[in-house]
Order: structure tokens, then sequence, then C-alpha cells
């Protein structure tokens, strides 16, 4: 994975968790991870959110939803992922037991607001491995250029 | 003395070498049937060939690597998950049969099932009349 996503420390709460995480080792907590849970603080899919000089993108963690039951909709600038993920435990009966349930279950929606330089009409989503990507170019105007200098 | 505290230096050193890199814990659902225990785990951005599983004793590990195939150019903005590995360590009962571990990955969702021994499971014991 590319290192520059995922150590990115972006706001002053992951400020806090580098200095949880640094107590723990301090004092030998190590052991068990408290803070660095798959599912960020509970909210699925979590996402990633980057940009190149094209597009932005965006990256939910969305593992084992069938494609049917996927949505991606963008509107007035509003990027929305919704859908449902079955959650397909048994009945507990005297022969089957149930030791753990952390994965998630039902239906999510999770709203990301684009920024106003991409173009929101060549949305382009696909989903690989568990994990869906979408990619939104970003007008031509808004692209890094070079500007040539004339000479008279 | 003086050595002892260089040789309590030096233990601290290898306690700081052994800290492993950081990894998530990937979520799990267990569920126990008269077959055996089935567990699922939450993988998403693993490939098969990414994903390792190792039984050490009665060890079971899961391990796996991200791997998004972004292009390298991304800036990052906004991130959640900001490792790009899974691992986790489960303990097998002695009632279940390692050797016979099936596993498969759909959609980032890893599904292992391990059966119990055949001494373990429940059976039905006929009464004779005689």
């Amino acid at each position: 994975m590319y290192p520059a996503l995922t150590s990115f420390s972006g706001d002053v709460f992951a400020e806090f968790d580098a200095l949880q995480r640094q107590l723990e080792q301090l004092m030998g907590l190590r052991a068990w991870p408290s803070s660095i849970r798959a599912t960020g603080r509970g909210a699925f899919p979590a996402l990633d959110v980057g940009t190149t000089e094209e597009a932005v993108e965006i990256y939910a963690f969305a593992p084992g939803i069938d494609m049917s039951k996927l949505e991606v909709s963008v509107d007035k600038g509003l990027l929305t992922i919704s859908g449902e993920r079955a959650d397909d435990l048994p009945q507990e009966d005297e022969k089957v037991t149930v030791y753990a349930h952390e994965r998630f279950g039902g239906t999510f929606e999770r709203v990301v607001s684009l920024p106003a330089d991409v173009d929101s009409s060549r949305v382009d989503a696909t989903y690989r491995n568990g994990v869906l990507r979408i990619a939104i170019p970003k007008h031509e105007a808004a692209k890094p250029r070079r500007i040539e200098v004339k000479s008279h | 003395m003086e050595m002892n505290t260089t040789q309590l230096a030096r233990e601290g050193n290898r306690e700081a070498a052994k800290v492993e890199e950081p990894a998530l814990l990937p979520p799990v659902d267990i569920v126990e049937d008269e077959h055996g225990i089935t567990l699922r785990a939450d993988l998403p951005g693993v490939t098969k060939e990414n994903l390792s599983i190792g039984v050490n004793g009665d060890n079971l590990t899961i391990e796996g690597a991200v791997s998004l195939g972004e292009s390298q150019r991304v800036q990052p903005v906004y991130a959640e998950i900001r490792v790009g590995r899974y691992k986790r360590t489960f303990v097998l009962s002695r009632d279940l049969d390692a050797s016979k571990i099936d596993a498969s990955m759909k959609n980032g969702v890893l599904t292992l099932t391990v059966p119990k021994s055949e001494a373990a499971k429940p059976r039905r014991i006929d009464v004779r009349a005689d």
C-alpha cells in the first residue's frame, strides 16, 4: 500500500492516538493495540480520500457486499455511498453457538463533500477485493499545467 | 552493578526491537456448530496472494497486506485506514483438527472453517436391548 496514504496523520485526534500509543509502549501495554481497530470510530465503511493531479480518489473499505445492494450517487457536490450488508450469522440454537460477532451487518450510508473543482458528471466506481474505489476527475481548468513564456 | 545496567539496557533494546510494525485487528464473526468452527474476517483490500494463514501449535494467525493499486501520486487528504496490514491471532481448541482448515476469500471477506476432530464430534450411542 502506498505509504503516504496510510502514514498520514490528519487531525488532532490522530496526535492523541499517537501519544496514547507512545504511552502504551513506554508502559509495556503493547500486547493489545487499543486504538487501531480496523473500523475507525465505528463508521462503516471506513474511508480514505486522496487526490492526484487528475482526480479525487475515494476508497471505501466495504468487504463482502453484494454489488446489487451497493449504491453510489452524487448530488449537489455530495457523494453518497449507501447499501446493505447481509448479516449472515446463523440462528443460535443448542447446536450453534456464536462466539464473536464483530462484523458489521445492516444498512449503511456515508456522505463525502466533494471539492468544487471536480467534474461530478464523470464518476468512475469499481469494486475489487472488498474495496470500493471512486475516482472523480478534476475539471480541465483545475488541473496543474505549464504556461509557456513567450519572447518577443 | 554497572554491567547489570548495561545488560538491562540491552534487554530493553531487544524488547523495543520486538515491537512489531503496526497492524489492524480485523473484525471477525466466530460460529461453532456440530461440524466445527466457522470464522469470517473482514480483510478489505487483501488479495488471495497477499494473505497468509499460519498454524503454530495452538495458535492460528491471519495476516494480510492491503493492496489498493492506487496510482503512486496520490496525496492523502483524509484517512481512516492508516495502516496497510491486518493481523490477528486466535487460540485453537484441542477439539479442532487444525490439519483440515479450509479457507476461502471473496470480496475481502475471509471464511475459515476448522472441522472438529472425529473424537470430539457429538455422536449417538445406540443402546442395545438384550
